[in-house]
């Protein structure tokens, strides 16, 4: 069952970036042809029908597919890099220092990742794509920076770190050859999860009006714009966010997947 | 016990000040001067001086702080700079709906997650397990926005059974309308932390069903549900509680989104509006309230831990996981 969801997830995020890669060079529409008329159904011309505007819908929600993960590999990526360095760190800090950085870890978490979003793409003059991967990263950095520390602290406490130690080794030799290595199996895991909260979030942030602007057509901004005629087009509410929710799962089943296969200590899953 | 107490009471006062020092310097690292929102554009020299003094931010930083201290302890959180009226009581009236709102919605989510997750674990290897498992995939996966949508458009306009969104001018006065249009978003979000829940529940009994003690009870010879209920549930419950709490927060700040899709003014609003607009007063003042709230369910949920679990009493040194 296990290993036919990863397939099924691998299969599916392939095809998602299949997907995102073809719109870079081709659509079935252009997104600014408005010839479809307003809100018409499904038809040979328009598979999943069209918006508002006359616009073809299935042109949007394929763009939708290369936003989600630009900004979703993104903010993977700022997460990890800060929040891998700054848990590492708090895993190497003593008693006091430590204890104030794991507090102060726990109340950045307490706030939801979409919150330090918004409070981001507040600090900065306008909501872009990049304000969006900054905004997300960050949020997700304290999350992943909180494993990193419990994870690292246990490879700090092996006797072959002692070890290096009276050898010699500096705090620098440590973390490359002892300590990275040890913990990337369960970050990667972790960092998967995070991939899927984060084009949840980036959907949720344009749905809120605080994504990526107009010309990009980011699965949460069509069915913000959907929303309103769910009634007589319910088609532009079904698709794009069907097609989150396919993508959400895959990269879930995916990052399962990589649990099973990478790591063993099953009690550090969050 | 009591120690246990006084100290994580004196860690919760330290987090307050020091959350709310982050608060203040955060906001003024943002670009921009915040007189800047009450100016329109092509204000004069004498305009924008008059501008910064009636908001502070001719002052240096240090007098800035101690008057934002003085503000705070005597609860003056300011005024709107869009409306001009007082933050507190515009919080106070939002906060009876998001209240509300989250509260009911973490009950029917704890209805739904605590029986379907024990469930879920004690049918692990039949179809039964592996649907509910399944089910709490998907709604993983499903952004809380979505189903919002999805049931405004069923239920509120297929079906014209519930409002599809607001919410009674006249608030609580009109119990009848503000219950009816609180219904869909209550269940919305239900949904969405119920799948999460159950995960949590589902693993921790999971846990229990493999303890000494549980085969124990079992050879005593109390009944299976038995067994369950007097040890399990009790053992399993105290590391579901600690993710409740992050649960709970997160629902009641998170609930942004779905105070959006049905068009409620309540506290995620209020932010989002403040944001918008530049309101730095309203945002701050936000932000103030609901950390102090998030502060203080994780202070309920380590107690309730502790209350329940009196192992974790003597172990409240390191990790308490």
């Amino acid at each position: 069952m296990r290993r036919l969801t990863f397939r099924l997830g691998l299969v599916l995020l392939g095809l998602a970036f299949a997907v995102a890669l073809t719109t870079l060079v081709w659509t079935p529409w252009p997104v600014e042809d408005m010839s479809g008329g307003r809100l018409a159904g499904p038809s040979w011309a328009h598979w999943a029908g069209t918006d508002r505007l006359g616009r073809d819908s299935l042109s949007q929600v394929m763009i939708g597919a290369r936003i989600a993960l630009m900004v979703g590999l993104g903010a993977t990526l700022v997460g990890g890099l800060i929040g891998t360095v700054a848990g590492v760190l708090a895993g190497f800090a003593q008693r006091g220092l430590d204890d104030a950085l794991a507090a102060a870890l726990d109340i950045l978490i307490a706030f939801p990742t979409l919150l330090l979003a918004m409070l981001v793409v507040a600090a900065s003059e306008t909501a872009s794509l990049g304000t969006a991967i900054l905004a997300i990263g960050l949020a997700m950095s304290a999350i992943i920076a909180r494993l990193v520390r419990v994870v690292s602290k246990r490879v700090l406490a092996q006797d072959y770190v002692t070890a290096a130690r009276c050898c010699g080794a500096g705090w620098l030799r440590i973390v490359l050859t002892h300590v990275l290595p040890n913990i990337a199996p369960t970050l990667l895991v972790a960092l998967a999860l995070q991939f899927g909260l984060a084009v949840i979030a980036e959907a949720s942030l344009s749905y809120l009006g605080l994504g990526a602007p107009p010309p990009n057509a980011s699965w949460g901004q069509l069915l913000q714009q959907a929303q309103a005629t769910v009634y007589t087009a319910p088609l532009g509410v079904l698709v794009p966010g069907g097609a989150l929710v396919l993508l959400v799962l895959a990269i879930n089943f995916v990052a399962d997947g990589l649990r099973d296969l990478l790591d063993d200590s099953a009690e550090v899953r969050e | 016990m009591l120690r246990y107490l006084l100290r994580r009471t004196l860690v919760l006062a330290l987090s307050l000040v020091v959350a709310g020092l982050v608060l203040f310097v955060l906001l003024r690292l943002l670009p921009g001067d915040p007189a800047a929102a009450l100016l329109s554009v092509g204000a004069d020299e004498a305009q924008i001086a008059a501008a910064r003094e009636q908001v502070g931010s001719d002052l240096p930083i240090g007098q800035q702080l101690l008057r934002f201290l003085g503000d705070l302890a005597r609860f003056d959180l300011g005024k709107s700079f869009v409306s001009g009226s007082p933050v507190l009581p515009e919080i106070a009236k939002r906060l009876a709906v998001t209240v509300p709102l989250t509260l009911a919605a973490f009950l029917l989510a704890l209805a739904l997650a605590v029986p379907l997750g024990i469930l879920a674990a004690v049918k692990a290897n039949r179809w039964t397990g592996a649907a509910l498992s399944g089910l709490s995939q998907l709604g993983l996966a499903v952004p809380v926005f979505w189903i919002g949508i999805l049931l405004v458009w069923i239920v509120a306009v297929e079906w014209r059974l519930l409002p599809a969104s607001g919410f009674p001018a006249k608030g609580w006065a009109d119990p009848a309308a503000a219950t009816r249009g609180l219904v869909l978003p209550v269940v919305t979000i239900a949904l969405v932390m119920g799948a999460s829940l159950l995960r949590y529940v589902r693993s921790a009994t999971l846990d229990v069903l493999g303890a000494d003690y549980l085969r124990n009870a079992r050879a005593m010879g109390s009944s299976f549900s038995q067994a369950l209920l007097r040890h399990g549930l009790r053992n399993g419950a105290a590391p579901v509680i600690s993710i409740l709490g992050i649960e709970l927060a997160s629902t009641l700040l998170g609930a942004v989104v779905v105070e959006r899709v049905f068009a409620l003014p309540g506290l995620g609003s209020m932010l989002l509006l403040g944001i918008q607009q530049r309101d730095y007063p309203s945002v701050q003042g936000v932000l103030l309230v609901s950390t102090l709230l998030v502060l203080l369910i994780g202070f309920l949920a380590d107690i309730l831990q502790r209350l329940i679990d009196p192992r974790l009493r003597g172990a409240d040194e390191g990790e308490a996981a």
